[in-house]
């Protein structure tokens, strides 16, 4: 029954929803593309450093810095702090650069593209307008942008293991001013704002897997909105792990000049696999006067199968730094897969009466272990932020939340609201809280709330009452739980995001 | 082992010999002995503590590890009345951290049984051996406190109370400040028997750095109320640690007061070991200037159907820093948890800071478990609403104030000790003013 519901309201195939069902407990999106892929030789060195900049065409001072971040990482120790647990990571025993064969040569267009490559995106589930574009069909990029919802846009910067594949919308961007493009693109075409901003808020010796990725990191997206700019349109980026033990680390810049406006939509998905994968990406974010930027992600990778074989160790540095007075950023996120997850966007609301909020829901199902959150440093007057994290936890999973609230002396007047809440499925999992509050002057006001809890009885059995079966109604109840969150994110992203929900949380009752 | 990892413990354990070279262990009797040999081991594995490790990031540790303590000055009380001293009870004295006969009551009271530490060299008391440094041990479980151990190998003096049934009186600890004297180390230990009730009172600085560690045995259904205020001398430092153990159905409840101090760890571990049992704690700590106040709290429950409930209030001012790290852990099969935590801090003037960390570790799902944590200034609206009713601003800032630390003093069941509570509390408001 809630299947029907939400296909009646949110127009989700069928077929989709039935294939779901018949894979059971199997990853929805275990599957891998058959694609020829270049490798460089596994392990790191500085010359595979090298390697990774000059298959970028990088110009030198690029090259040099990641030298010395890959100098710096070498001096670096893991750290331990997180609740998780998982098998000490073979840094030399992973690939740190692979792409696609059909990709030697630049394609001229989209038409030149590998099909499987397409076919990737079709199973992914994008939506059919992009999939149009990216399978190159004539004027489908050409659809003016107007305030009709059901004609949305978003346009796709797509990640294929370590090289973008395809940028589409692209003339329409170019007329309002956008940038949008790779990271390794917009080194080489757009170099001044690159060395300007890139690692200006996540510098390169920030931690161990932010200065790994800034050694290695292979590519990303890259987007400057110019100021004043209302980005004409949803910009979004799909990741994909594709090659077995080939490290993901994406690097994604964004800049929203004086009063300009994005909002960017990363959703991740990962072939089945036996051994665990590396992901190290970062996310830098510059947000300058009156500017807004809203970042909103669902990560679904593999999380590795009931007894915890496998999977994705996802360990990402995402941070905003709100530079400009009345700056704002909104964090979302959904995160639903990965084996470990390590993951905590923050925010820096350097600028006077700027503005911060992260949402989060995180599902853990299984053996998997998320230790997620934010932190929120206030550094400018008036500053503001929010903090609203959902944490589920079935199976034998983990769940914690970790963040830090800190209000500097001079963030006179600043606000924090912080609710973490935590649900539990069953008795052999965990959830736990882990919030750090510093406050350092009187007029700033902190709040922070946290509640752990189980599905309601009464809820299951109103459920249950009326025909729906366990999985159905533990679905819809946790779907409740977290819809502060849910509504945050924009509409392509909601109803995906319900679906996961569901999806995740198979198995765990009954 | 990580490098930097290696390198932290080399470090605690560097500082921790210097301070051993300090110490000396008390004489004992075979088991005492052992037991302060099994404390120092624990003790060698961990070193002292460092600002790097976990729960020692919001108060650097370097004044309570050093070999050491400065000398503080005798604090003059003024024409206050000591705090207790109108309660009828069985007052146990010590004096610069030795305990003094002649200023002490005589220790016989009807249902308790209280004895010296350092006559467990020649006395076979027998109930005290499973529980000196043996709840301690226990509490060094999820977090390591070395302190405490440190205590437990070298404290000099103390007392070992076991209540077999109702104490009629209740029995009082006062560690008076009288001499030059730096450090004092006292370690104490109640055991409540099944059904037995007592309140203990403790009060006063001791030393210039007192190091003190309370073990509490909760038998099946006892009941254990404890009062304490600790001295307001301006200069002292104090590191406490609580270790209580709750069988089922058993009452543990805590009220700290802290007024001044330059620096006070507070440490509680509470085990709920018995179903259906309830600890409370709770705590108001008061910084005006040089002061540093640290609660650090943990409670776990490991039965089912237990219930725990702190609440901590701080009120800082003029550089004053409170920092509480408290953390519900709920161990796999304790059901029905019922755990709340609650710590507030006001911050009276833009010096002030509060840190704070409060965690839940839970594996277990049918529980109900909550925490919130505030920061922030006097409320103006309220006080507006004081002064439009002719209350002057000092009075009306005291009343608010008074309002903001009343939910930990309700934590206090006894009338008569509450009301006490909030007596020294205003006279410390009072003279704040001048």
């Amino acid at each position: 029954m809630a299947d029907d519901t939400m296909v009646a309201k949110e127009g989700v195939e069928k077929e989709t929803v039935a294939a779901v069902k018949s894979l059971g407990d199997k990853y929805k999106y275990g599957w891998e593309t058959d694609v020829e892929m270049d490798y460089a030789p596994k392990g790191l060195t500085e010359d595979i450093v090298r390697l990774i900049s000059q298959k970028n065409e990088e110009p030198e001072w690029m090259t040099d810095w990641r030298l010395s971040a890959y100098r710096r990482w070498l001096q670096m120790e893991e750290p331990e702090w997180a609740m998780v647990e998982y098998p000490e990571i073979d840094f030399q025993n992973q690939y740190y650069y692979a792409r696609p064969k059909s990709f030697e040569t630049k394609p001229k267009s989209l038409d030149e593209v590998d099909p499987k490559l397409l076919a990737t995106y079709e199973k992914l589930g994008i939506p059919l307008k992009e999939q149009m574009i990216l399978a190159g069909v004539e004027g489908a990029g050409e659809v003016p942008a107007d305030g009709d919802n059901s004609e949305r846009k978003v346009a796709v910067d797509a990640v294929f293991d370590s090289v973008s594949v395809g940028t589409t919308f692209q003339k329409e961007l170019r007329e309002a001013g956008v940038i949008f493009c790779s990271i390794s693109e917009a080194i080489r075409e757009h170099p001044e704002l690159v060395k300007k901003y890139l690692g200006s808020v996540v510098p390169p010796t920030d931690n161990f897997y932010a200065t790994l990725n800034s050694a290695v990191f292979s590519d990303g997206s890259f987007v400057y909105i110019p100021p004043g700019v209302r980005c004409p349109m949803e910009l979004s980026t799909y990741f994909r792990i594709n090659a077995e033990n080939t490290g993901q680390f994406e690097r994604t810049l964004i800049i929203a000049d004086k009063e300009a406006y994005v909002s960017y939509l990363e959703g991740c998905t990962a072939p089945q696999r036996d051994t665990a994968q590396l992901h190290a990406a970062v996310v830098e974010i510059v947000i300058l006067d009156d500017a807004e930027v809203k970042y909103s992600t669902v990560q679904n990778w593999y999380p590795g199968d009931e007894e915890g074989k496998g999977g994705i160790y996802n360990f990402v540095t995402k941070r905003a730094d709100c530079r400009g007075d009345r700056s704002k950023v909104m964090w979302t996120q959904v995160e639903t897969g990965s084996a470990v997850t390590w993951k905590y966007p923050s925010c820096v609301l350097r600028g006077d009466d700027s503005q911060g909020e992260f949402y989060s829901i995180a599902i853990t199902n299984n053996m998997q272990q998320a230790d997620t959150g934010t932190k929120m440093t206030h550094l400018g007057k008036n500053t503001r932020s929010r903090i609203v994290s959902k944490g589920i936890s079935a199976g034998k999973s983990n769940n914690t939340y970790r963040g830090l609230v800190s209000m500097h002396p001079k963030a006179k007047n600043s606000r924090n609201y912080t609710q973490c809440d935590s649900l539990l499925i069953g008795d052999q999992c965990g959830a736990h809280t882990v919030p750090y509050i510093e406050v350092k002057n009187q007029s700033s006001r902190v709040e922070h709330e946290a509640t752990t809890s189980k599905v309601d009885d009464d809820q299951m059995f109103y459920c249950r009452q009326r025909g729906m079966d366990e999985e159905e109604a533990v679905a819809l109840i946790v779907n409740g739980f977290a819809k502060e969150v849910l509504q945050a994110l924009p509409m392509e992203f909601a109803m995906e995001a319900q679906q996961l929900v569901a999806i995740s949380l198979e198995g765990s009752v009954g | 082992m990580a490098v930097a990892k290696e390198k932290l413990l080399a470090r605690k354990r560097d500082a921790l010999a210097e301070r051993l070279g300090a110490l000396t262990m008390p004489e004992g009797g075979a088991w005492i002995t052992e037991a302060r040999k099994a404390a120092l081991s624990r003790l060698e594995a961990t070193g002292l503590p460092a600002p790097r490790d976990e729960y020692w990031r919001f108060t650097p540790p370097g004044a309570l590890n050093a070999a050491e303590a400065a000398p503080a000055a005798l604090f003059d009380h003024g024409g206050e009345m000591p705090v207790f001293d109108a309660v009828d009870r069985v007052r146990i004295v010590f004096v610069d951290g030795v305990f003094d006969a002649d200023a002490s009551d005589d220790l016989s009271l009807a249902g308790v049984e209280i004895e010296r530490l350092s006559d467990a060299a020649t006395k076979d008391i027998h109930w005290a051996k499973g529980l000196y440094g043996v709840i301690e041990e226990l509490g060094q479980t999820p977090v390591e406190r070395p302190l405490a151990a440190l205590n437990t190998a070298f404290a000099t003096d103390g007392v070992l109370i076991r209540v077999t049934g109702k104490a009629e009186k209740p029995v009082s600890l006062i560690y008076r400040h009288e001499s030059e004297t730096s450090d004092a180390y006292l370690h104490n230990v109640v055991k409540l028997e099944a059904g037995a009730e007592m309140t203990l009172l403790e009060n006063g600085p001791a030393a210039a750095r007192f190091n003190k560690c309370l073990e509490v045995d909760v038998g099946k259904g006892a009941r254990f109320h404890h009062i304490r205020a600790q001295g307001r001398d301006h200069e002292r430092q104090a590191v406490t640690s609580m270790f209580v153990r709750q069988d089922a159905e058993s009452l543990f409840k805590s009220f700290t007061l802290t007024a001044n101090g330059r620096l006070t760890r507070n440490e509680a571990f509470i085990l709920l070991q018995g179903r259906d049992a309830s600890a409370h704690i709770a705590g108001a700590a008061l910084g005006h200037g040089d002061f540093h106040h640290d609660d650090t709290v943990f409670i776990t429950h490991d039965a089912e159907n237990c219930e725990s409930r702190q609440v901590f209030k701080k009120v800082l001012q003029k550089g004053a820093v409170g920092t509480f790290q408290g953390k519900i852990l709920v161990q796999r099969g304790a059901q029905k948890t019922d755990g709340y935590q609650k710590s507030q801090s006001l911050l009276l003037d833009d010096d002030a800071q509060f840190l704070a960390k409060p965690e839940l570790e839970i594996y277990a799902d049918d529980v109900a478990c909550s925490h919130g944590s505030t920061s922030g200034a006097i409320d103006e609206d309220m006080l507006f609403y004081l002064r439009a009713r002719g209350i002057d601003r000092e009075t009306s800032m005291d009343l608010l104030v008074i309002a903001f630390v009343a939910e930990a003093m309700e934590e206090i069941e006894d009338e008569g000790f509450r009301d006490e509570i909030i007596g020294r509390l205003e006279a410390w408001l009072l003279r704040r003013r001048s």
